[in-house]
């Protein structure tokens, strides 16, 4: 616990207690919890001098928050008008049977969350998933499952993938939180 | 990193760049932006180093992760200078080829070009290739010569010189002037003149003033601000240090949405470059002037790339707009004067200053200068981002560089300007797509997204689908927006499920002039554009969708599968691939649909390779869809 609030109080020292920042702070709190905890925000209110009524504001307008924890993966699907015309909305339900929650949802195993987006801006791939900083293109519905199970087994060959794709220490993580 | 104090260190800085430069005679490019990295790009870059090492050329050869040329579609996309071969569809297990072959041989491989469908030759070319060719890309072209992490590329292709330029040879008034005589006009989608805006902004009085970039690309189906910010960002962060002289403000922020990490990471990464060179801070270039940039992250708000929205999210409060009686060029962010334009827009103005108002002026149509670039998307076979002169045809667009539509299907409609913005029929290929004329016709430009439909695109369903974007993304601020959006939604639901009535459709109407006259901002105003645009233009069809039938056999609630005995060898494919086991018949034997479990997913229509499973609409049983509230 104790160390939790010591790596938020990192957070708010990076943007020097300005109240400004408060977006900003909880965008890299939802980053590296995966959702916003309650002792969390209580924290940032108490140090940047905000009112919780005002912290649970914004929590709840932007989609980039969460006040639910999220799963281990974020499977993000598609729905902007390019994928839409493309049989986006056919890869949501895929995803959605596959693994037998709604878009929105957990699994009870806290494996995967599942979301849809209006734009991820890669229109001319359309359909596009993504799980968690990797896009996969041009897909077919029955495509799907096999490619959430590669992230169910076998986690180590992905995070190499990942580790290939970010080569220079340069590099910022990507942020991995979109919306709900 | 030394620091450039002054306007001759530049030139000298870069005059060594361009000896340094001069000792690598090959660059092979790899587009790492977002869509090419989608297909495996990174892994196509570092295969290439390493191939680079091996054969012992890393002296001559330089490997260049550069930003996105647009052709989204073919990636991921290499293309090998001098020469400017232009390899599409490059996997990672090619590069080996291309080095040993193309690098060191100088042979072509034809199976990676791209080949032209009409003359089925191979292209060579990078200028060649009739997508390209038909483009201006004076905004565009410079992103696959640059690495955009890497600042001495931006200044090796002529990069601060505008800025230069502006600091020691004209006066902040003069540069207004010259963005006014331009006529550059805002691209963020309302076209607002930005020498205007500029004006208002310098003329108000303050202690401090403000310029932001509005990198919040919303709108789904666009994403020219996201290759541009991802692809050139020191052209933006250029043409917004020049605006803040211009206007008189010393701190610039960039608004960018966090679905795009990389334009995040890009822009956070230029300005870091920046601040070490000096060109950043105070007194840059020894001019005297002082000017920072700081980056803002949107956390997942459509409604917050509304200017005043937009300025309360920097603030750090909800993003929600505010009545504009006041405007934000007067009064914006902390109530001090800001301007605001969008990526697009600041990137045009570096290219004013250097080659003046007058080159500009020449470029596009009488009341809207310069080019545009445009997200060509969905039904279209060469997709991507195209950068067009303004006034060119949605005919050239569509047909001459996108390559017309796939597997011979008709065209239907084009949607243009997002979200805001409405569907044209095939009346209109042939107008000149500027700010006016789409206006004209009940469409707009908004920020450039253009989606091509076929006959396969049922129009109710796209009107439905944007209303329902919009209303989830109302803020709920207005009552017009939050409530009219949400009763026209529950229309349109009813209309894809046959449940509506002509009385419907007329409510519909109403409704839709209702929001666009009363909401508070933007997003409210033009939200019933898209329900407007098809009701005037595609009315046959909404008649249809009364009627109980969806022509283009997209709307689920009017649709029937059923499995044509006599196509039917049995082979358990449909059933299969249904998810509710809706499908019944032994290995062999005609195979039957219970229409009754049905859940029109269409599966078994797309897996069956006999054409045996047949669509047809109509009504049906009452089938309540999914999104009805």
């Amino acid at each position: 616990m104790i160390q939790e609030l010591r790596e938020i109080d990192e957070i708010i020292d990076e943007y020097q207690g300005q109240k400004n920042a408060l977006i900003q702070i909880l965008l890299k709190i939802q980053e590296k919890k995966h959702w916003l905890p309650k002792p969390a925000l209580l924290w940032v209110s108490e140090r940047l001098n905000i009112p919780m009524a005002q912290i649970l504001q914004i929590a709840t307008f932007y989609k980039a928050f969460s006040l639910e924890p999220h799963g281990e993966h974020i499977i993000r699907v598609c729905l902007g008008t390019a994928c839409h015309v493309r049989d986006g909305p056919k890869i949501l339900e895929a995803a959605e049977q596959h693994l037998g929650i709604k878009s929105g949802e957990t699994t009870p195993d806290l494996k995967f969350t599942l979301e849809s987006v209006n734009c991820l801006g890669c229109c001319a791939l359309g359909p596009v998933m993504m799980v968690d900083t990797n896009y996969h293109g041009k897909l077919r519905p029955s495509e799907v499952p096999e490619i959430l199970e590669q992230y169910r087994t076998d986690t180590s060959a992905l995070t190499n993938e990942q580790q290939k794709r970010k080569p220079t220490a340069q590099h910022q993580p990507a942020s991995p939180v979109i919306s709900r | 990193m030394t620091k450039i104090t002054s306007r001759k260190e530049l030139e000298q800085y870069r005059k060594n760049l361009q000896k340094q430069k001069g000792s690598k005679n090959i660059t092979i490019s790899v587009c790492a932006g977002t869509g090419c990295l989608a297909l495996k790009a990174q892994e196509v870059v570092d295969n290439f180093r390493e191939e680079i090492k091996k054969h012992k050329l890393s002296a001559n050869v330089e490997v260049k992760e550069a930003g996105c040329p647009g052709f989204c579609e073919k990636g991921a996309l290499v293309v090998i200078h001098p020469e400017e071969i232009n390899y599409i569809k490059v996997q990672p297990e090619d590069v080996a080829e291309i080095v040993s072959e193309t690098i060191v041989k100088k042979k072509v491989i034809p199976r990676l070009l791209y080949t032209d469908p009409h003359s089925t030759k191979p292209i060579k070319k990078e200028s060649d290739i009739p997508f390209y060719k038909h483009q201006k890309r004076i905004l565009l072209g410079n992103n696959m010569k640059i690495d955009s992490k890497n600042i001495d590329d931006y200044i090796l292709y002529g990069g601060y010189s505008a800025l230069a330029k502006a600091l020691f040879d004209m006066k902040p008034e003069e540069v207004l002037e010259e963005v006014k005589k331009s006529n550059l006009r805002g691209r963020g989608g309302g076209g607002f003149p930005t020498g205007r805006k500029w004006e208002t902004t310098r003329n108000a009085q303050s202690d401090k003033k403000y310029v932001i970039v509005n990198c919040d690309e919303g709108d789904p189906g666009a994403f020219m601000d996201r290759a541009l910010m991802e692809g050139n960002p020191h052209l933006v962060l250029e043409g917004l240090m020049i605006g803040g002289y211009a206007i008189g403000a010393n701190e610039g922020f960039v608004y960018v949405r966090q679905e795009y990490p990389l334009a995040v990471e890009n822009t956070e990464i230029a300005i870091k470059k920046l601040e070490e060179l000096g060109l950043l801070g105070k007194n840059i270039l020894g001019s005297g002037f002082d000017f920072t940039i700081t980056v803002h992250r949107g956390a997942g708000a459509f409604v917050s790339g509304e200017s005043s929205a937009l300025m309360s999210a920097i603030e750090g409060r909800v993003g929600e707009p505010r009545p504009k009686y006041i405007h934000t060029a007067v009064s914006g962010l902390w109530n001090k004067p800001t301007c605001l334009n969008n990526v697009e827009t600041w990137a045009n103005v570096p290219l004013i200053i250097n080659n003046g108002a007058a080159w500009f002026q020449k470029i596009g149509t009488e009341n809207s200068k310069g080019t545009k670039i445009f997200s060509l998307v969905g039904k279209v076979n060469n997709t991507g981002l195209v950068e067009v002169p303004m006034g060119t045809t949605l005919r050239e667009i569509i047909y001459t560089i996108g390559g017309g539509v796939p597997n011979g299907k008709k065209f239907k409609a084009v949607q243009t300007g997002g979200p805001s913005g409405g569907c044209l029929p095939e009346k209109y290929l042939d107008l000149p797509v500027d700010f006016d004329e789409l206006y004209k016709v009940g469409s707009m430009m908004g920020s450039g997204g253009m989606i091509v439909m076929d006959e396969d695109t049922c129009m109710v369903d796209i009107a439905r689908y944007f209303v329902n974007f919009l209303s989830q993304e109302s803020c709920g601020k207005c009552i017009p927006c939050r409530e009219g959006l949400r009763h026209m939604l529950r229309i349109l639901n009813d209309l894809t499920t046959g449940e509506a009535t002509e009385d419907d459709v007329k409510l519909l109407e109403e409704l839709s002039e209702v929001v666009q006259l009363s909401s508070l901002c933007a997003l409210g105003q033009s939200a019933p554009n898209p329900v407007l645009s098809t009701l005037q233009y595609f009315r046959d069809e909404y008649q249809a969708h009364i009627n109980g039938e969806c022509p283009a056999k997209v709307c689920k609630g009017l649709l029937t599968f059923t499995i044509d005995a006599a196509k039917c060898t049995g082979c358990g494919l449909c059933m299969k691939n249904c998810p509710v086991e809706a499908i019944t018949g032994e290995k062999k034997t005609v195979h039957h649909i219970n229409s009754d479990i049905c859940i029109k997913c269409g599966n078994c229509y797309e897996v069956c390779k006999f054409n045996a499973v047949q669509k047809a609409t109509g009504k049906q049983k009452k089938v309540v869809s999914v999104e009805r509230r």
